[in-house]
């Protein structure tokens, strides 16, 4: 049990689990999940489809920040990214061929690669700081995607294309696939090999890992294309979802989302330690979130502070401070009253509670700042 | 808050007592049922090891940790701190090693921080600075209040941090390695502070490694060891060999032995492992040569900041030189990263081990590895079964403590730390190590161990560059010294030709008659 509560993914997942609890409260329907001429429909299902773009751009994410960096140009990407795809496709005679879209899509994720190699150069090979170094493409990148454009919302019509987030293999949206083979792609590279920890050793302490002989810059690097390639991915099924490549929409605000997801998923914006199974989980519960506004019918002029206050309390459930603090305050009440026979703490914490007065200090909190 | 009044006592009635104090981390019981006690009017030092519970103990003591059992009681009230804040209330203050204090501000502004006089205008600085020159005073201590904190030496720094904690009213000073970095001169200063402190009936705990200090300063000790009390002395009825002893829990003549084994020939007929020709780099060293043969240990001496550190940065990569070149085994090298020098089987472990040696947030066990595993590159990971083979292996050579792989390496003390450092590079199989001061700051046991580590592995052939700052140490293993000054080399000693006082006569003057 205490291993349980100890685990450094329990908190995250009990935040998700609340979240899924209070839906189901509120909307018993929220977990059924129906079939309709073999696809599969449901809030569920919804959360998994819509969570792709997120899922992949956090994916990255996690790795950079694992870094000691940040990517705040993933958005940015994802414009470029839809783009270029479909000023390809647009320009092609035959848009409904698959291998035009195959074209298309490489080459979309090849720019994304491109644009998150330069990211990396300026960091791992200029030393500018990370936050610097991707506000450049963050504030440009929207320009680029509106010159490919040429300044215009390209729209098309492509049946290939637009299965890549509309469609359904085996009832499930084709886009789930895409985001379980990257998380499979992420964790099997990170964690089968020895780049997961080498990329934790320069994330805590990068001059250590240097004089280790370990190839900071290069994995530094690697990191930052990883998050372009994936983000140029996540344009792809932005602008799938669409069908229309939105310089100024495409990825709005998803830098942020994913910074979110991956904290929530318990890794440090202090670089280090990281975990893709976190990451995950803390993109579920931002989609699972999103999805409540949407349901509970919260107004669009209130659904940011209704998402910030949401977002409080699910950091405050995984706050260190906040467990010591309510642990503490259960033993000052047990103590209290400590007289009471048997074993059984919620009985005990009952009569306590009952029974303290203000008396029940918060001296008693155990702070340990290590 | 639960008041124990304490039955009418004599006058050395403890100020300080802690009963059954035990904080566990997790993986290690840090103390273990530990009873402090501190007495007003006396100097108490805590004696031990890296890793015994010192710093623990005084975290406990600060309100740093929470304990997890056991009673602290302060003047004879029973405490529980939940912060640093509420042992300062409690009249508990601590002066570290790295003074924590703002350097930026006035010497004034910090003495007072938070204690300022007022009056309808707010702060009244006239009146800061006066009664601020009057806290310092009282330690004979003449400076100008309105001067930048950081204008003055560590020394002065910490007599500032010392006449602070005498505006809180501190009846118990706790000095945590007071004297790491301050010269002769500057430590009978502070010590004469210490006195007339404890003369005025405040309690100092003072922790230090310098044996020579604690007995010079303190009343009584208090050891501990691997997180237990060992027991409370007086200091003039507890001969020094036998504090040691308390200290480490086994006969240190284990030094001694070592000696021995560093007076063998070396063959310098053949091709040197490592050979600089005047490799330097402008403004941080002037160019200079060294050789180091097959199975030597080749000693660094001089004073911080005369080049030692820089001369090896250089050669390993670390730093870029500007002029001169390397060649291992006789082939020219181009040394220009630390991969380089590990691809030729060279290994250099930092004097700065927090900054550039461990890596705290991963376990002893991924330590160890790092260095191979940088080797082979991020595709082939080195299995677990593997991995095990190898951290067994090293935390048994080096006696790692706690011998726990999966413990984190941030939770280790400093010659624990320092082990897990040198199995790292031991790993990688290195013909050379280059060890920079790999023995500061860590207990006698710690020392021997990586001493004895060095020289039995010198002897198998291993190839060694020992920097210290403890000449002893360096005679008793090199066989010959490179001696700096002033970022230049100013000569090379065969160490059976010299003892000590000779060589500190060479640093500090540089007799060239006794060059080797």
């Amino acid at each position: 049990m205490k291993n349980l509560v100890t685990h450094r993914l329990f908190w995250p997942l009990v935040a998700l689990i609340a979240l899924i609890t209070i839906n189901t409260a509120t909307r018993p329907s929220f977990l059924s999940v129906t079939m309709r001429e073999g696809q599969l429909y449901g809030s569920i299902i919804d959360i998994l489809r819509n969570s792709a773009p997120l899922m992949l751009v956090a994916l990255g994410m996690t790795l950079v920040i694992a870094t000691r960096g940040i990517d705040l140009s993933v958005g940015a990407t994802m414009a470029v990214s839809g783009a270029v795809a479909l000023t390809i496709i647009d320009a092609s005679p035959t848009p409904h061929e698959p291998s035009v879209v195959a074209l298309a899509i490489v080459v979309a994720v090849l720019v994304s690669l491109v644009l998150g190699t330069w990211n990396g150069f300026l960091v791992s090979v200029l030393g500018i700081q990370p936050i610097i170094a991707t506000l450049v493409l963050m504030l440009a990148g929207r320009g680029i995607a509106l010159l490919i454009t040429g300044g215009f919302i390209t729209t098309v019509n492509s049946d290939p294309y637009k299965f890549m987030a509309q469609g359904y293999i085996l009832g499930f949206p084709f886009a789930f696939y895409v985001s379980i083979v990257a998380i499979a792609v992420v964790a099997l590279v990170e964690r089968r090999t020895a780049l997961g920890v080498l990329t934790e050793a320069v994330g805590i302490n990068p001059k250590a890992s240097h004089l280790a002989g370990v190839r900071s810059r290069g994995i530094t690097w690697g990191a930052y294309i990883a998050s372009g390639a994936l983000a140029g991915i996540a344009g792809i099924l932005y602008s799938s979802n669409i069908m229309a490549a939105d310089a100024n929409a495409a990825g709005l605000y998803i830098e942020l989302y994913a910074i979110l997801a991956v904290v929530l998923g318990g890794t440090s914006l202090m670089g280090g330690k990281f975990s893709i199974a976190g990451t995950v989980i803390g993109v579920f519960t931002i989609q699972t979130l999103i999805s409540t506004i949407t349901f509970l019918g919260v107004p669009p002029a209130a659904s940011p502070v209704f998402m910030a206050t949401a977002v409080i309390i699910v950091v405050l459930i995984q706050s260190r401070r906040v467990h010591r603090a309510a642990r503490s305050l259960i033993r000052s009440l047990r103590s209290l009253g400590g007289s009471a026979a048997g074993d059984d703490a919620s009985v005990r914490t009952a009569q306590a509670g009952s029974g303290s007065s203000g008396d029940a200090s918060a001296r008693d909190e155990k702070v340990t700042s290590r | 808050m639960v008041i124990e009044q304490e039955p009418a006592g004599t006058e050395d009635r403890p100020i300080v007592e802690m009963h059954g104090i035990t904080i566990r981390f997790p993986g290690v019981l840090a103390l273990d049922d530990v009873d402090f006690v501190l007495r007003p009017g006396e100097v108490h030092s805590l004696m031990g090891e890296n890793g015994a519970g010192k710093s623990t103990l005084i975290k406990a003591l600060t309100g740093v940790y929470a304990i997890d059992n056991g009673s602290i009681t302060v003047a004879g009230e029973s405490r529980i701190f939940a912060g640093t804040a509420d042992a300062q209330a409690a009249g508990i203050s601590t002066v570290y090693q790295e003074v924590n204090l703002c350097a930026n501000l006035s010497v004034g502004e910090n003495v007072m921080l938070g204690h300022e006089p007022r009056n309808r205008r707010g702060i009244d600085w006239k009146v800061v600075h006066r009664e601020a020159a009057r806290h310092l005073e009282h330690l004979g201590l003449r400076i100008d209040t309105r001067s930048t904190l950081s204008s003055h030496s560590i020394a002065i720094q910490q007599m500032v941090a010392i006449s602070r904690a005498m505006v809180l009213d501190a009846r118990v000073l706790i000095l945590d390695e007071p004297t790491s970095s301050l010269d002769r001169g500057e430590v009978e200063q502070l010590f004469a502070v210490i006195r007339d402190l404890r003369d005025r009936g405040v309690a100092v705990l003072f922790v230090s490694h310098f044996l020579d200090q604690v007995y010079e300063i303190s009343d009584r000790v208090t050891v501990l060891r691997n997180g237990k009390l060992i027991g409370e002395y007086l200091v003039k009825d507890l001969p020094r060999g036998e504090l040691v002893t308390k200290m480490i829990g086994r006969e240190l003549d284990e030094l001694d032995a070592i000696s021995t084994k560093a007076d063998r020939a070396i063959d310098r007929t053949a091709t040197p492992v490592l050979r600089a020709k005047g490799i330097g780099r402008r403004g941080v060293l002037e160019p200079a040569d060294v050789d180091v043969y097959d199975g030597e240990v080749v000693g660094i001496a001089g004073l911080l900041g005369s080049g030692r550190t820089e001369l090896v940065r250089l050669i390993y990569g670390a730093d870029r030189p500007d002029s001169g070149h390397v060649e291992v085994n006789g082939q020219p090298a181009k040394l220009t990263s630390p991969r380089h020098a590990i691809d030729k089987r060279i290994a250099f472990s930092s004097e700065n081990r927090h900054e550039e040696g461990v890596v705290a947030d991963l376990t002893v066990a991924e330590n160890i590895v790092l260095g191979i595993q940088a080797r082979r590159g991020w595709r082939r990971r080195i299995r677990r079964s593997e991995q095990q083979v190898v951290v067994d292996n090293y935390i048994k050579a080096l006696d790692v403590r706690p011998a726990n792989p999966d413990q984190l390496a941030g939770n280790l003390s400093g010659g624990n730390q320092q082990k897990v450092l040198l199995a790292r590079w031991l790993a990688t199989a290195p013909r050379l190590i280059v060890l920079d001061e790999p023995t500061r700051g860590i207990d006698v046991g710690a020392k021997a161990d990586i001493q004895r580590k060095v020289a039995e592995l010198s002897e198998q052939g291993l190839s060694a560059i020992f920097i210290s700052s403890e000449l002893e140490e360096v005679l008793r293993l090199a066989q010959r010294v490179i001696v700096m000054r002033d970022r230049r080399k100013i000569g090379e000693l065969d160490s059976r030709e010299v003892d000590l006082d000779a060589l500190i006569d060479y640093i500090a003057v540089g007799r060239e008659g006794n060059a080797a």
